[in-house]
Protein backbone atom coordinates (compact mmCIF):
# COMPACT_ATOMS: atom_id res chain seq x y z
CA UNK A 1 0.00 0.00 0.00
CA UNK A 2 1.27 3.43 -0.87
CA UNK A 3 -0.40 5.51 1.74
CA UNK A 4 0.88 3.64 4.16
CA UNK A 5 2.08 6.13 6.49
CA UNK A 6 -1.78 6.85 7.05
CA UNK A 7 -2.83 7.06 10.52
CA UNK A 8 -5.35 4.29 10.94
CA UNK A 9 -9.08 5.70 12.61
CA UNK A 10 -10.40 2.91 11.22
CA UNK A 11 -14.43 2.59 10.91
CA UNK A 12 -15.84 0.34 13.77
CA UNK A 13 -18.32 -2.28 12.85
CA UNK A 14 -20.75 -1.99 15.69
CA UNK A 15 -21.13 0.88 18.22
CA UNK A 16 -20.94 4.33 18.36
CA UNK A 17 -19.42 7.48 17.07
CA UNK A 18 -19.86 11.02 18.50
CA UNK A 19 -18.71 13.42 16.16
CA UNK A 20 -18.52 17.18 16.35
CA UNK A 21 -17.64 17.69 19.60
CA UNK A 22 -14.90 21.20 20.63
CA UNK A 23 -12.02 20.04 20.62
CA UNK A 24 -11.44 21.95 23.95
CA UNK A 25 -14.04 19.98 25.49
CA UNK A 26 -13.40 16.07 24.42
CA UNK A 27 -12.15 15.24 27.58
CA UNK A 28 -14.87 17.02 29.55
CA UNK A 29 -16.96 14.45 27.22
CA UNK A 30 -15.13 11.85 28.19
CA UNK A 31 -15.54 12.08 31.89
CA UNK A 32 -18.98 12.86 31.54
CA UNK A 33 -19.74 9.97 29.68
CA UNK A 34 -17.34 7.62 32.18
CA UNK A 35 -15.71 6.22 28.96
CA UNK A 36 -12.87 5.13 31.24
CA UNK A 37 -14.52 2.38 33.32
CA UNK A 38 -15.47 0.71 29.54
CA UNK A 39 -14.06 -2.05 28.04
CA UNK A 40 -14.91 -1.79 24.33
CA UNK A 41 -12.38 -0.57 22.07
CA UNK A 42 -12.67 3.52 21.76
CA UNK A 43 -10.53 5.63 19.43
CA UNK A 44 -10.11 9.34 20.02
CA UNK A 45 -9.54 12.08 17.17
CA UNK A 46 -8.94 15.75 18.48
CA UNK A 47 -7.95 19.31 16.77
CA UNK A 48 -9.22 17.96 13.64
CA UNK A 49 -10.24 20.68 11.23
CA UNK A 50 -14.21 21.84 11.25
CA UNK A 51 -15.69 23.99 9.37
CA UNK A 52 -18.11 24.88 11.88
CA UNK A 53 -16.49 24.61 15.05
CA UNK A 54 -13.02 25.63 14.25
CA UNK A 55 -11.05 22.32 16.32
CA UNK A 56 -13.47 19.01 16.73
CA UNK A 57 -12.77 15.94 18.34
CA UNK A 58 -14.33 12.82 17.74
CA UNK A 59 -15.06 9.82 19.58
CA UNK A 60 -15.73 5.84 18.29
CA UNK A 61 -16.50 3.51 21.05
CA UNK A 62 -17.67 -0.33 19.29
CA UNK A 63 -20.44 -2.31 20.79
CA UNK A 64 -21.73 0.17 22.62
CA UNK A 65 -25.32 2.26 22.53
CA UNK A 66 -25.72 4.72 24.41
CA UNK A 67 -29.57 5.58 26.21
CA UNK A 68 -30.50 9.49 25.90
CA UNK A 69 -30.91 10.24 29.27
CA UNK A 70 -26.75 8.95 29.44
CA UNK A 71 -25.31 11.32 26.11
CA UNK A 72 -27.72 14.15 26.88
CA UNK A 73 -25.87 14.63 29.24
CA UNK A 74 -22.99 15.68 27.27
CA UNK A 75 -25.04 18.48 25.56
CA UNK A 76 -23.95 20.80 28.24
CA UNK A 77 -20.22 21.03 26.69
CA UNK A 78 -20.91 19.36 23.35
CA UNK A 79 -23.88 20.84 22.07
CA UNK A 80 -23.49 20.48 18.63
CA UNK A 81 -22.60 16.83 18.68
CA UNK A 82 -24.00 14.01 16.67
CA UNK A 83 -23.79 10.69 17.23
CA UNK A 84 -23.74 7.82 14.59
CA UNK A 85 -25.27 4.44 15.51
CA UNK A 86 -23.39 1.69 13.55
CA UNK A 87 -24.22 -1.46 12.61
CA UNK A 88 -22.43 -4.21 10.74
CA UNK A 89 -19.89 -0.81 9.67
CA UNK A 90 -23.36 0.65 8.31
CA UNK A 91 -24.94 3.95 9.95
CA UNK A 92 -28.70 2.66 10.96
CA UNK A 93 -29.17 5.93 12.59
CA UNK A 94 -28.08 9.58 13.23
CA UNK A 95 -28.94 11.36 16.38
CA UNK A 96 -28.22 14.84 17.73
CA UNK A 97 -28.06 15.76 21.78
CA UNK A 98 -30.53 17.84 23.38
CA UNK A 99 -30.05 19.51 26.87
CA UNK A 100 -32.14 17.81 29.56
CA UNK A 101 -34.30 19.67 31.94
CA UNK A 102 -32.35 18.23 34.53
CA UNK A 103 -28.87 18.29 35.19
CA UNK A 104 -27.97 16.02 37.91
CA UNK A 105 -24.24 15.84 39.52
CA UNK A 106 -22.27 17.09 36.30
CA UNK A 107 -22.06 20.47 37.48
CA UNK A 108 -20.78 22.45 40.19
CA UNK A 109 -23.11 24.94 41.38
CA UNK A 110 -21.53 28.92 40.91
CA UNK A 111 -22.46 29.78 44.60
CA UNK A 112 -19.51 29.62 47.05
CA UNK A 113 -22.42 29.79 50.20
CA UNK A 114 -24.33 26.93 48.24
CA UNK A 115 -24.62 24.08 50.80
CA UNK A 116 -23.41 21.65 47.43
CA UNK A 117 -20.23 23.09 47.63
CA UNK A 118 -19.33 22.38 51.69
CA UNK A 119 -21.24 19.01 52.26
CA UNK A 120 -21.10 15.93 50.19
CA UNK A 121 -23.99 16.56 48.26
CA UNK A 122 -24.85 15.80 44.54
CA UNK A 123 -25.48 19.06 42.51
CA UNK A 124 -29.21 19.24 40.78
CA UNK A 125 -30.15 22.26 38.89
CA UNK A 126 -33.04 22.70 37.01
CA UNK A 127 -32.17 23.83 33.07
CA UNK A 128 -34.07 26.89 32.72
CA UNK A 129 -32.51 28.51 29.50
CA UNK A 130 -31.42 26.07 26.95
CA UNK A 131 -30.36 28.35 23.99
CA UNK A 132 -27.74 29.96 26.24
CA UNK A 133 -27.82 27.54 29.17
CA UNK A 134 -28.43 28.67 32.86
CA UNK A 135 -28.98 26.20 35.04
CA UNK A 136 -30.70 26.88 38.64
CA UNK A 137 -29.79 25.20 41.43
CA UNK A 138 -32.40 23.01 43.42
CA UNK A 139 -31.10 23.89 46.94
CA UNK A 140 -29.75 27.83 46.63
CA UNK A 141 -31.86 28.68 43.74
CA UNK A 142 -29.20 30.30 42.34
CA UNK A 143 -28.04 30.56 38.23
CA UNK A 144 -25.11 29.00 36.94
CA UNK A 145 -24.51 30.11 33.40
CA UNK A 146 -22.65 28.67 30.79
CA UNK A 147 -19.61 30.96 31.48
CA UNK A 148 -19.22 30.25 34.85
CA UNK A 149 -20.24 26.65 34.45
CA UNK A 150 -17.52 24.07 35.63
CA UNK A 151 -17.90 20.44 35.17
CA UNK A 152 -17.38 18.19 38.09
CA UNK A 153 -15.73 14.98 37.20
CA UNK B 1 -49.57 21.65 53.54
CA UNK B 2 -49.66 18.79 56.27
CA UNK B 3 -46.89 17.42 56.37
CA UNK B 4 -45.18 19.55 53.98
CA UNK B 5 -42.03 20.90 54.96
CA UNK B 6 -42.01 25.24 54.00
CA UNK B 7 -38.67 25.98 52.38
CA UNK B 8 -39.18 28.51 49.88
CA UNK B 9 -42.13 31.21 49.34
CA UNK B 10 -42.68 30.18 46.30
CA UNK B 11 -43.44 26.63 47.77
CA UNK B 12 -47.09 28.23 48.19
CA UNK B 13 -49.18 29.15 46.61
CA UNK B 14 -51.41 32.51 46.99
CA UNK B 15 -54.84 30.45 48.19
CA UNK B 16 -51.95 28.99 50.98
CA UNK B 17 -51.42 32.46 51.55
CA UNK B 18 -54.75 33.52 52.57
CA UNK B 19 -54.97 29.95 54.21
CA UNK B 20 -52.29 30.85 56.43
CA UNK B 21 -52.89 34.31 57.22
CA UNK B 22 -56.74 33.65 58.14
CA UNK B 23 -55.76 30.96 60.28
CA UNK B 24 -52.87 33.79 62.17
CA UNK B 25 -56.03 36.10 62.61
CA UNK B 26 -57.47 33.44 64.36
CA UNK B 27 -54.16 32.98 66.80
CA UNK B 28 -54.03 36.30 67.17
CA UNK B 29 -57.48 36.32 68.70
CA UNK B 30 -56.93 33.16 70.81
CA UNK B 31 -52.76 33.13 70.75
CA UNK B 32 -53.02 30.68 74.06
CA UNK B 33 -53.82 27.48 73.13
CA UNK B 34 -52.84 23.93 73.94
CA UNK B 35 -53.00 22.53 70.32
CA UNK B 36 -49.66 21.52 70.44
CA UNK B 37 -49.71 19.45 73.34
CA UNK B 38 -47.44 16.40 73.58
CA UNK B 39 -45.88 17.43 70.36
CA UNK B 40 -41.67 17.98 69.79
CA UNK B 41 -40.46 20.71 67.68
CA UNK B 42 -36.46 21.02 67.00
CA UNK B 43 -35.30 24.37 66.58
CA UNK B 44 -31.62 23.87 65.32
CA UNK B 45 -29.95 27.32 64.55
CA UNK B 46 -26.63 26.57 63.17
CA UNK B 47 -26.26 30.04 63.33
CA UNK B 48 -27.36 33.24 65.65
CA UNK B 49 -30.34 34.71 65.18
CA UNK B 50 -32.78 36.43 68.09
CA UNK B 51 -36.26 37.27 66.73
CA UNK B 52 -37.02 34.64 64.44
CA UNK B 53 -35.83 31.45 66.97
CA UNK B 54 -37.86 33.62 70.11
CA UNK B 55 -40.55 34.25 67.34
CA UNK B 56 -40.82 30.40 66.91
CA UNK B 57 -40.59 29.10 70.49
CA UNK B 58 -42.97 31.65 71.88
CA UNK B 59 -45.56 30.10 69.06
CA UNK B 60 -44.64 26.53 70.27
CA UNK B 61 -44.42 27.42 73.43
CA UNK B 62 -47.98 29.27 73.85
CA UNK B 63 -49.73 26.12 72.46
CA UNK B 64 -48.84 24.25 74.90
CA UNK B 65 -45.63 21.97 72.50
CA UNK B 66 -42.15 21.88 73.83
CA UNK B 67 -38.93 22.73 72.29
CA UNK B 68 -35.46 21.05 71.94
CA UNK B 69 -32.48 22.24 70.39
CA UNK B 70 -29.66 24.69 70.36
CA UNK B 71 -28.99 28.06 69.33
CA UNK B 72 -25.47 27.93 67.64
CA UNK B 73 -23.37 25.30 65.93
CA UNK B 74 -20.70 25.61 68.73
CA UNK B 75 -22.84 24.39 71.01
CA UNK B 76 -23.98 21.16 68.65
CA UNK B 77 -22.20 17.74 66.98
CA UNK B 78 -21.72 20.33 64.04
CA UNK B 79 -18.51 21.52 65.51
CA UNK B 80 -17.07 17.81 66.09
CA UNK B 81 -17.52 17.84 62.00
CA UNK B 82 -20.59 16.12 61.81
CA UNK B 83 -22.71 16.65 58.35
CA UNK B 84 -25.73 18.41 57.77
CA UNK B 85 -27.20 14.86 56.54
CA UNK B 86 -25.88 13.33 59.97
CA UNK B 87 -27.59 16.22 62.24
CA UNK B 88 -31.35 16.50 60.68
CA UNK B 89 -31.77 12.28 59.96
CA UNK B 90 -30.48 11.95 64.00
CA UNK B 91 -32.77 14.86 65.18
CA UNK B 92 -35.69 13.47 62.94
CA UNK B 93 -35.74 10.95 65.01
CA UNK B 94 -36.40 13.21 68.42
CA UNK B 95 -39.25 15.63 67.30
CA UNK B 96 -42.30 16.22 64.86
CA UNK B 97 -41.02 19.35 62.76
CA UNK B 98 -38.25 21.13 62.73
CA UNK B 99 -37.21 24.14 62.45
CA UNK B 100 -33.97 25.59 60.85
CA UNK B 101 -31.58 28.28 60.10
CA UNK B 102 -28.25 27.96 58.68
CA UNK B 103 -25.50 30.01 57.03
CA UNK B 104 -25.41 27.96 53.86
CA UNK B 105 -27.83 28.23 51.03
CA UNK B 106 -29.87 25.20 49.92
CA UNK B 107 -29.48 23.64 53.56
CA UNK B 108 -32.88 23.95 54.46
CA UNK B 109 -33.80 22.06 51.01
CA UNK B 110 -31.41 19.47 51.70
CA UNK B 111 -32.70 18.62 55.42
CA UNK B 112 -35.72 18.13 54.15
CA UNK B 113 -35.16 15.75 51.52
CA UNK B 114 -33.40 13.85 54.24
CA UNK B 115 -35.56 14.46 57.15
CA UNK B 116 -38.41 12.13 58.01
CA UNK B 117 -40.46 14.56 59.57
CA UNK B 118 -41.22 18.24 58.23
CA UNK B 119 -38.99 21.06 57.77
CA UNK B 120 -39.38 24.87 58.01
CA UNK B 121 -36.75 26.67 57.11
CA UNK B 122 -36.13 29.45 59.57
CA UNK B 123 -33.30 31.05 56.81
CA UNK B 124 -31.19 29.90 54.79
CA UNK B 125 -27.61 32.70 54.33
CA UNK B 126 -29.14 35.04 51.66
CA UNK B 127 -32.16 32.54 49.81
CA UNK B 128 -34.75 32.16 51.53
CA UNK B 129 -36.96 33.21 54.27
CA UNK B 130 -40.15 32.12 53.81
CA UNK B 131 -41.68 32.58 57.43
CA UNK B 132 -41.11 36.29 57.25
CA UNK B 133 -42.77 37.10 54.02
CA UNK B 134 -45.82 35.27 55.61
CA UNK B 135 -45.91 37.44 58.36
CA UNK B 136 -45.21 40.86 56.66
CA UNK B 137 -48.34 39.56 54.24
CA UNK B 138 -50.11 39.18 56.85
CA UNK B 139 -48.48 42.58 58.53
CA UNK B 140 -49.83 44.33 55.22
CA UNK B 141 -53.13 43.09 55.08
CA UNK B 142 -53.78 43.68 58.60
CA UNK B 143 -53.08 47.26 58.46
CA UNK B 144 -54.74 47.52 54.77
CA UNK B 145 -57.04 45.59 55.06
CA UNK B 146 -56.44 44.11 51.76
CA UNK B 147 -53.48 42.82 50.19
CA UNK B 148 -54.79 43.95 46.39
CA UNK B 149 -53.78 46.86 44.23
CA UNK B 150 -51.66 48.55 47.15
CA UNK B 151 -48.93 50.80 46.45
CA UNK B 152 -45.60 49.55 48.25
CA UNK B 153 -42.42 50.82 48.41
CA UNK B 154 -39.15 48.91 48.81
CA UNK B 155 -36.14 50.62 50.20
CA UNK B 156 -32.62 50.38 50.71
CA UNK B 157 -31.03 47.23 49.74
CA UNK B 158 -32.48 45.86 46.98
CA UNK B 159 -29.84 44.12 45.25
CA UNK B 160 -28.93 41.58 48.66
CA UNK B 161 -31.98 41.70 50.61
CA UNK B 162 -34.06 38.42 50.63
CA UNK B 163 -36.53 40.03 52.52
CA UNK B 164 -37.51 42.14 49.79
CA UNK B 165 -36.81 39.71 46.73
CA UNK B 166 -39.58 37.13 48.70
CA UNK B 167 -41.63 39.79 49.25
CA UNK B 168 -41.75 40.89 45.80
CA UNK B 169 -42.30 37.45 44.60
CA UNK B 170 -45.71 36.99 46.70
CA UNK B 171 -47.08 40.00 46.67
CA UNK B 172 -46.81 39.79 43.11
CA UNK B 173 -49.63 37.84 42.87
CA UNK B 174 -52.02 40.84 44.29
CA UNK B 175 -52.12 43.41 41.18
CA UNK B 176 -49.33 45.08 43.55
CA UNK B 177 -47.34 48.58 42.25
CA UNK B 178 -43.92 48.80 43.18
CA UNK B 179 -41.68 51.75 43.94
CA UNK B 180 -38.19 50.57 44.05
CA UNK B 181 -35.79 53.11 46.22
CA UNK B 182 -32.02 52.21 46.42
CA UNK B 183 -28.21 53.60 46.29
CA UNK B 184 -27.91 52.77 42.34
CA UNK B 185 -25.38 50.45 43.46
CA UNK B 186 -28.04 48.14 45.64
CA UNK B 187 -30.69 48.13 42.50
CA UNK B 188 -33.02 45.39 42.43
CA UNK B 189 -31.65 42.52 40.35
CA UNK B 190 -33.02 42.52 36.56
CA UNK B 191 -34.57 39.05 37.01
CA UNK B 192 -36.88 40.28 39.50
CA UNK B 193 -38.09 42.90 37.23
CA UNK B 194 -38.40 40.51 34.23
CA UNK B 195 -40.30 38.32 36.34
CA UNK B 196 -43.06 41.77 37.22
CA UNK B 197 -42.74 42.70 33.59
CA UNK B 198 -43.70 39.18 32.46
CA UNK B 199 -46.78 39.37 34.75
CA UNK B 200 -47.55 42.88 33.35
CA UNK B 201 -47.17 44.69 37.03
CA UNK B 202 -45.97 48.28 37.41
CA UNK B 203 -42.55 49.34 38.67
CA UNK B 204 -41.01 52.57 39.43
CA UNK B 205 -37.25 52.79 40.19
CA UNK B 206 -36.09 55.91 42.40
CA UNK B 207 -32.63 56.82 44.39
CA UNK B 208 -34.72 59.11 46.65
CA UNK B 209 -37.96 59.44 48.29
CA UNK B 210 -38.73 62.22 49.87
CA UNK B 211 -40.55 63.44 47.17
CA UNK B 212 -42.96 60.46 46.04
CA UNK B 213 -43.79 58.86 49.75
CA UNK B 214 -46.83 60.43 49.63
CA UNK B 215 -48.09 58.01 47.11
CA UNK B 216 -47.42 54.99 49.45
CA UNK B 217 -49.36 52.64 51.15
CA UNK B 218 -46.89 50.33 52.36
CA UNK B 219 -43.33 51.43 53.09
CA UNK B 220 -41.04 48.51 53.77
CA UNK B 221 -37.62 49.65 54.84
CA UNK B 222 -34.13 47.84 54.90
CA UNK B 223 -30.73 48.31 56.22
CA UNK B 224 -27.97 49.76 53.89
CA UNK B 225 -25.41 48.55 55.09
CA UNK B 226 -21.77 50.05 54.63
CA UNK B 227 -19.91 46.65 53.34
CA UNK B 228 -22.33 45.94 50.56
CA UNK B 229 -20.26 49.36 48.77
CA UNK B 230 -17.46 48.75 46.57
CA UNK B 231 -16.61 52.40 47.00
CA UNK B 232 -16.72 53.94 50.94
CA UNK B 233 -17.20 57.38 49.21
CA UNK B 234 -20.65 56.34 47.25
CA UNK B 235 -21.60 55.00 51.01
CA UNK B 236 -21.00 58.04 52.46
CA UNK B 237 -22.53 59.92 49.95
CA UNK B 238 -25.83 58.36 49.69
CA UNK B 239 -26.30 56.99 53.30
CA UNK B 240 -28.60 59.91 54.71
CA UNK B 241 -30.74 59.11 52.00
CA UNK B 242 -32.29 55.96 52.55
CA UNK B 243 -33.41 56.98 57.23
CA UNK B 244 -36.69 57.94 57.49
CA UNK B 245 -37.37 60.47 60.02
CA UNK B 246 -40.82 62.24 61.15
CA UNK B 247 -41.05 65.05 59.08
CA UNK B 248 -40.96 62.67 56.04
CA UNK B 249 -44.51 61.50 56.95
CA UNK B 250 -46.16 64.37 56.95
CA UNK B 251 -48.28 64.49 53.68
CA UNK B 252 -48.47 60.76 53.83
CA UNK B 253 -52.19 58.46 53.33
CA UNK B 254 -53.63 58.29 56.57
CA UNK B 255 -53.95 54.56 55.54
CA UNK B 256 -50.06 54.40 55.57
CA UNK B 257 -47.76 51.99 57.57
CA UNK B 258 -43.61 51.78 57.95
CA UNK B 259 -42.59 48.19 58.02
CA UNK B 260 -38.94 47.08 58.35
CA UNK B 261 -37.76 43.05 59.19
CA UNK B 262 -35.63 44.05 62.03
CA UNK B 263 -32.74 44.95 63.16
CA UNK B 264 -33.45 48.61 62.66
CA UNK B 265 -29.90 50.23 62.68
CA UNK B 266 -30.24 53.91 61.89
CA UNK B 267 -32.54 54.00 58.92
CA UNK B 268 -35.51 54.59 60.77
CA UNK B 269 -35.06 57.50 62.94
CA UNK B 270 -36.35 56.79 66.98
CA UNK B 271 -38.54 59.56 65.83
CA UNK B 272 -40.48 57.96 64.08
CA UNK B 273 -41.33 54.95 66.70
CA UNK B 274 -43.67 57.16 68.16
CA UNK B 275 -45.73 58.23 64.82
CA UNK B 276 -48.96 56.12 64.54
CA UNK B 277 -47.77 54.77 60.81
CA UNK B 278 -44.82 53.31 62.61
CA UNK B 279 -45.86 49.25 62.22
CA UNK B 280 -42.91 47.14 62.78
CA UNK B 281 -42.89 45.95 66.70
CA UNK B 282 -46.49 45.27 65.88
CA UNK B 283 -45.12 43.05 62.91
CA UNK B 284 -42.71 41.85 64.80
CA UNK B 285 -45.29 40.24 66.96
CA UNK B 286 -47.66 39.25 64.08
CA UNK B 287 -44.67 36.79 63.43
CA UNK B 288 -45.58 34.83 66.28
CA UNK B 289 -49.32 34.51 65.42
CA UNK B 290 -47.80 33.92 61.35
CA UNK B 291 -46.16 31.23 63.22
CA UNK B 292 -48.51 29.21 65.18
CA UNK B 293 -50.84 28.97 62.12
CA UNK B 294 -47.75 27.74 59.67
CA UNK B 295 -47.11 24.58 62.70
CA UNK B 296 -50.66 23.84 63.10
CA UNK B 297 -51.20 24.20 59.57
CA UNK B 298 -47.96 21.53 58.95
CA UNK B 299 -48.79 19.49 61.57
CA UNK B 300 -52.32 19.07 60.30
CA UNK B 301 -54.04 20.54 63.65
CA UNK B 302 -55.84 23.31 61.73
Amino acid sequence: MKDSKKLNVSAIKDGTVIDHIPAENLFKVLSILDLKSLKSKMTFGTNMESNKLGLKAIIKVSDKYFEDDEINKIALVAPEAKLNIINNYKVIEKKVVEIPNEVVGIVKCVNPKCITNNDEIVTRFNVVEKSKVALKCHYCEKITDQEHMKIIK
Amino acid sequence: MKNKSLISINDYTKEDYIKILNLAEEFEKNPTQDILKGKVIATLFFEPSTRTRLSFESAINRLGGRVIGFTDATSSSVSKGETLNDTIKTVANYCDLIVMRHPLEGSAKYASEVSSVPVINAGDGANQHPTQTLLDLYSIRKTQKTLDNLNLFLVGDLKYGRTVHSLLMAMSHFNTTFNFISPVELKMPNEYKIYLDNLGLKYYEHTDFTDIISRADVVYMTRVQRERFSDPMEYEKTKNTYILNNSMLVNTKPNMKILHPLPRVNEINVNVDENEKAYYFTQALNGVYTRQAILASILGLK
